[in-house]
């Protein structure tokens, strides 16, 4: 690891200042700090942000539920009031990694991120998810722009992200056998509104299925997709899984994501 | 005192383990100790044009930068092959040169270019990146299958191969296929796996320049072996000058056997700068650069009667050894392989063929089970196949096959002193409830999912092994082992072994074998090994060895204290030698109230005198003390059998394969600890597991490592397995005195066939390993096409 400066700071305006092209926000540093030790990431400043009260909790009204972006992927997993409303949430929340990494990583850091393979995308995409920012509101269908990309700009730090409360929903993963990573994780959940079919570890970025989507708000039953056919153009192909494997590990999580809501 | 022998006495070194109170090679510190930093290869094949070490030299707190020129320059010798094996026309096995920093070429990614000492690991780790090498990138040579027709790596090794072994009679074998009714065929892969010992390798070499003495602190499961080869092959250090220390060692599965380039080049260097110089492998250094295991690609045939009888088998096997032949890599693919390769079954013709490779990838050796997994992989693969093709029942047709005499001579190599096959199978198949398995088999399907049912009965060569056998056939050292039984006046003990613990439990069995021997409470035993200035020289710790062969050792040395004891009691009691018994700890007169303790005869060894009188316990020429020694050479191989029952259930959905149900049945004969037996075997069984269904090194194309962190690497955890239900059965080894047979390697030995079996048994298809998830779905929605082997 490459020396660098070290910042605590106690406000999001602070965080932003010190921000440039050579720095990173220390959420959980469950990505940042790997990257660096391995060489493949280096850092002028680190801008731990774990400091700035109102980025950490969770709110739940009548019709959403919001996640503070410093929140853990742990306390989201606990979470009384989610596991209430929205059950698949801290379900989602319970199978990414292991203890470490929960009890480390953050919501925040993990759609920042935007890992092809994270979980979170999937739900923000199917939970219809707003993310606020220091200076905006950004739709999740906007948000995740391409692999390890988003619509974020330099210097702008996700304060919350809001989720909209579906009548039913599930997401169902499969993990990388090796790092436990979703080689292919499906979102399912059914609003007032229509179906979102969300799904991740597939492609080089988290994607609405909107074929999947469109006939599961026709006729919401495992049935009903059992004919379509998901194409592996533009699937993620690797020693873990091919297109064809992805392609077809989608239906049958889609399928067992609708069985089980 | 009870017999402490077959109890399940709690492991004695686990406090100090699970505490962080143990002492690895990574805790230890010298003052003005330096840090080492290899510069590695970055391509699997290169040519080495030029070095350029001008800025590296110069940076912060760089102490030296040094390079294979300098390792020549020192006359530093190669690392060697152990085990010389001869081709099937008699030739030598071919060998290229094997220096400890790369001078002319780097053959694998990961292979050793220069070393980067300085003060920090920070500073070496930053100065590495300044070394400049000018390679030339040459075409790799990466497939087993393949390396014999690819380019040719070295000058004078012609397609690549290092030898052509043949062990059996291709003549013999030809008359018995020419008279079956049926022959057999499989092709099938044994994946190559990577140790990941949870504790990566280190070193740390201080050097005295007043005394000229090196200690290297190092992560071995044979100091005394790294010891001899650092200073007889690489010739860094006379052998009095070079102390070998191995503390506590996280696992080594085999491949912390030998000493590796990294252990060479700092007791090297540390004397070249005389300072201290530390390394410690990161997790990628471990990944790419400890000796891979397996890695065959294998054809073999098994010619049968319709009634099941077995004719004779073939094994035509391709051996991947990697980019050097490693110390144990040329005899873990031949003689560790070949000879149980023809199973647990009589088989009155076979040969085996093995053409070992050079590829550009790490060096591959010994590997927990070290060639009898693979040996084991191929006939229960091929058994099975021939029950399915037959209709016979897979129990009926091994059974039909066992011997039933022993001493049984096996096919091509061993006389195996015990066993009972039949009453093994039959306990698994009890335990393992096999006729009902039908019934579970419906049970799953009413869920959707396929099930399968898959046997492995084995037998395997270990406790190795009788020096005069092995030197014959090849190794460069004999195979012995040793025990120093000391006793201290006060009469506790302390044993030194030439075996070595790195996870197996010597300090509680070692003790409890030493307990019952002297009669004392454990609680006074201490076990010692790993250093070389202790002790008396031993070969270490692999091939389920150290109890059969250094527990006899013990046993041995044991037995001669007790012999020294009667003497100095009897004279001590003023009878006749004869007329002392040793019962429990205490040399007893019959018919009498006489008795000594052996506390009080070691006591007496130690003080030979009395106040007021000139009068010695001694009997007259006894020399005081109470130390004994002794060098155990068996006289055979020890030889573990045992029978596996797997069942799993495939989701063809996905072909994510879970194990559901595993019996293990295991002959150990003698077992001297119920709770780690059953904790080696357990341990054997994940590795084993993980080989059928999770693991598997792969390089690509141009020899890069793909699989070079945990999080491409399939390390099995505890959620990928279900209970292991375990038997055993007990027919002691004759071959020693305790009865012994070794189980270390059991699990890892039996679970890969008994996996696959179920496997294939399960989707009705020939996959080889690992049964992943894709494959297993490939293979199910492959309609009437037998998928081929990988
Ligand atoms: C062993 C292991 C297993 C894992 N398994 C999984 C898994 O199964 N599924 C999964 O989804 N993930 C997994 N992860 C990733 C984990 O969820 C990480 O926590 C997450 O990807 C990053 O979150 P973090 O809080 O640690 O972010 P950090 O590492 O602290 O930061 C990551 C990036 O996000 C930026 N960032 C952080 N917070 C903000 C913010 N509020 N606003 C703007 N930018 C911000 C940082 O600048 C940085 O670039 C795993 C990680 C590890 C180490």
């Amino acid at each position: 690891m490459k020396t660098f400066n070290y910042h605590s700071v106690k406000d999001v305006k602070e965080a932003s200042k010190l921000s440039s092209s050579k720095s990173a926000f220390l959420a959980g540093g469950m990505t940042t700090i790997p990257s660096m030790k391995l060489g493949l990431a280096n850092y002028k400043d680190i801008i731990n942000i774990k400091g700035i009260k109102k980025l950490s909790g969770i709110k739940v009204s009548g019709k959403t539920v919001t996640i503070g972006s410093t929140t853990r992927h742990a306390e989201v997993a606990n979470s009384k009031e989610i596991k209430k409303a929205i059950p698949s949430l801290s379900a989602l929340a319970e199978g990414i990694g292991d203890p470490q990494v929960r009890n480390r990583g953050t919501i925040g850091g993990s759609i920042a991120n935007n890992d092809p393979a994270a979980d979170y995308p999937s739900a923000c995409i199917a939970l219809n998810a707003v993310i606020h920012t220091n200076n905006r509101k950004i739709d999740a269908e906007k948000f995740f722009r391409g692999m390890f990309e988003t619509s974020l700009k330099s210097g702008e730090i996700i304060e919350s992200i809001e989720f909209a409360i579906p009548q039913k929903s599930s997401y169902q993963k499969y993990p990388n056998p090796a790092s436990r990573y979703a080689i292919v994780g499906v979102y399912v959940a059914k609003h007032k509104s229509g179906v979102n079919v969300a799904v991740t570890g597939a492609k080089s970025c988290v994607y609405n299925d909107k074929n999947l989507s469109d006939i599961l708000s026709k006729n919401f039953s495992a049935d009903a997709i059992n004919n379509t056919k998901i194409s592996a153009s533009g699937m993620n192909s690797d020693i873990h899984a091919s297109a064809d494997y992805r392609a077809n590990m989608v239906k049958v999580f889609a399928k067992k994501a609708v069985e089980a809501c | 005192m009870a017999s402490l022998v077959g109890s399940r006495v709690e492991r004695k070194e686990d406090k100090k383990l699970l505490t962080g109170r143990g002492k690895y090679t990574a805790d230890v510190n010298f003052i003005h100790q330096t840090y080492a930093y290899f510069v590695r290869s970055p391509h699997a094949r290169a040519e080495i044009k030029k070095v350029d070490i001008s800025k590296a030299s110069k940076a912060p707190g760089v102490v030296a930068v040094l390079t294979g020129a300098d390792i020549a320059n020192d006359k530093i010798g190669g690392l060697i092959a152990g085990w010389r094996i001869k081709s099937e026309d008699g030739s030598d096995m071919k060998v290229p040169a094997h220096p400890p920093l790369a001078n002319e070429s780097v053959n694998y990614v990961g292979d050793h270019v220069a070393v980067v000492i300085a003060e920090s690991l920070d500073e070496a780790r930053s100065a590495a990146d300044l070394v400049k090498v000018d390679y030339k990138i040459l075409k790799a040579v990466v497939k087993t299958k393949d390396a014999m027709d690819s380019d040719q790596i070295y000058k004078d090794i012609p397609k690549n191969m290092c030898f052509d072994w043949l062990l059996g009679d291709r003549a013999k074998v030809k008359e018995a296929f020419d008279k079956a009714d049926k022959i057999i065929k499989i092709d099938i892969i044994n994946n190559r796996l990577i140790p990941n010992a949870m504790e990566p390798r280190a070193a740390n070499a201080d050097y005295n320049p007043s005394t000229e003495e090196i200690t290297l602190y190092t992560t071995s499961q044979n100091p005394h072996l790294a010891r001899i080869i650092i200073s007889a092959f690489n010739g860094v250090a006379p052998e009095n000058k070079l102390r070998v220390i191995a503390p506590d060692v996280g696992g080594g599965f085999g491949s912390k056997i030998y000493p590796y380039a990294e252990e060479v080049v700092c007791s090297w260097a540390a004397k070249k700068i005389e300072r201290p110089v530390k390394w410690v492998a990161d997790r990628t250094e471990s990944f790419l650069s400890d000796c891979h295991g397996r890695d065959h690609v294998t054809h073999a045939e098994l010619a049968v009667k319709n009634d099941g009888t077995f004719l004779g088998f073939k094994n035509e096997t391709i051996a991947n050894i990697g980019a050097y032949a490693s110390v144990f890599g040329t005899v873990t693919p031949t003689y560790l392989f070949g000879p149980c390769a023809t199973g647990v079954y009589k088989m009155p013709a076979a040969y085996t063929n093995v053409k070992a490779v050079y590829t550009n990838t790490a060096p591959v050796d010994a590997y927990r089970g070290a060639g009898r997994p693979e040996a084991t992989y191929t006939i229960e693969t091929l058994v099975e196949k021939a029950a399915r093709e037959l209709g016979m029942d897979p129990a009926e047709i091994r059974m039909k096959n066992f011997p039933t005499e022993f001493p049984f001579q096996q096919t091509l190599v061993h006389s195996v002193d015990s066993g009972d096959y039949n009453a093994g199978l039959k306990k698994a198949m009890e335990m393992g409830e096999y006729e009902s398995f039908e019934k579970r088999k419906k049970e799953s399907e009413s869920r959707g999912k396929l099930r399968g049912i898959g046997f492995c009965t084995y037998f395997e060569a270990c406790g190795i092994a009788p020096s005069p056998v092995v030197m014959m056939l090849g190794c460069g050292i004999g195979l012995w082992e040793s025990a120093e039984v000391r006793f201290n006046p006060t009469g506790n003990v302390t044993v030194f072994t030439g075996s070595h613990s790195h996870g197996q439990g010597h300090d509680t069995t070692f003790a409890q074998i030493a307990a019952d021997q002297l009669g004392i409470p454990i609680e006074n035993i201490e076990i010692a090994h790993g250093d070389t200035d202790k002790g008396p020289f031993g070969y270490g710790t692999y091939g389920s060895r150290s109890l059969t062969v250094g527990g006899t050792a013990i046993v041995k040395a044991c037995d001669k204290i007790v012999a020294k004891g009667k003497r100095v009691a009897a004279k001590m009691l003023e009878v006749n030698e004869d007329e002392v018994d040793f019962n429990n700890g205490e040399f007893v007169v019959a018919k009498s109230n006489k008795k000594k303790t052996i506390g009080e005869v070691a006591f007496a060894c130690y003080l030979p005198g009395t106040y007021g009188e000139v009068k010695s316990p001694l009997p007259d020429g006894e020399e005081p003390g109470l130390k004994e020694t002794s060098f155990f050479d068996p006289a055979n191989f020890s030889f573990p059998a045992g029978s596996h029952i797997c069942e799993v259930e495939v989701d063809q959905d996905t072909g994510e394969t879970k194990v559901v149900k595993y019996t293990a049945v295991d002959d150990f004969g003698t077992i001297i600890n119920p709770l780690i037996v059953e904790g080696q075997v357990h341990g054997g069984l994940a590795q084993g597991i993980g080989q059928a269904l999770y693991e598997n090194c792969h390089y690509d194309d141009s020899g890069q490592l793909v699989t070079a962190s945990y999080m491409d690497y399939t390390m099995p955890r505890a959620d990928n397995f279900t209970d292991f239900n375990l038997g055993f059965t007990c027919t002691p080894a004759t071959s020693n005195p305790l009865g012994t047979k070794g189980c270390g390697e059991a699990g890892a030995i039996a679970a890969p066939p008994a996996v696959m079996n179920a496997v294939i048994d399960a989707i009705g298809k020939e996959i080889s390993m690992p049964a992943t998830a894709e494959k297993v779905w490939a293979a199910c929605n492959k309609k009437n096409k037998n998928s081929e082997a990988a």
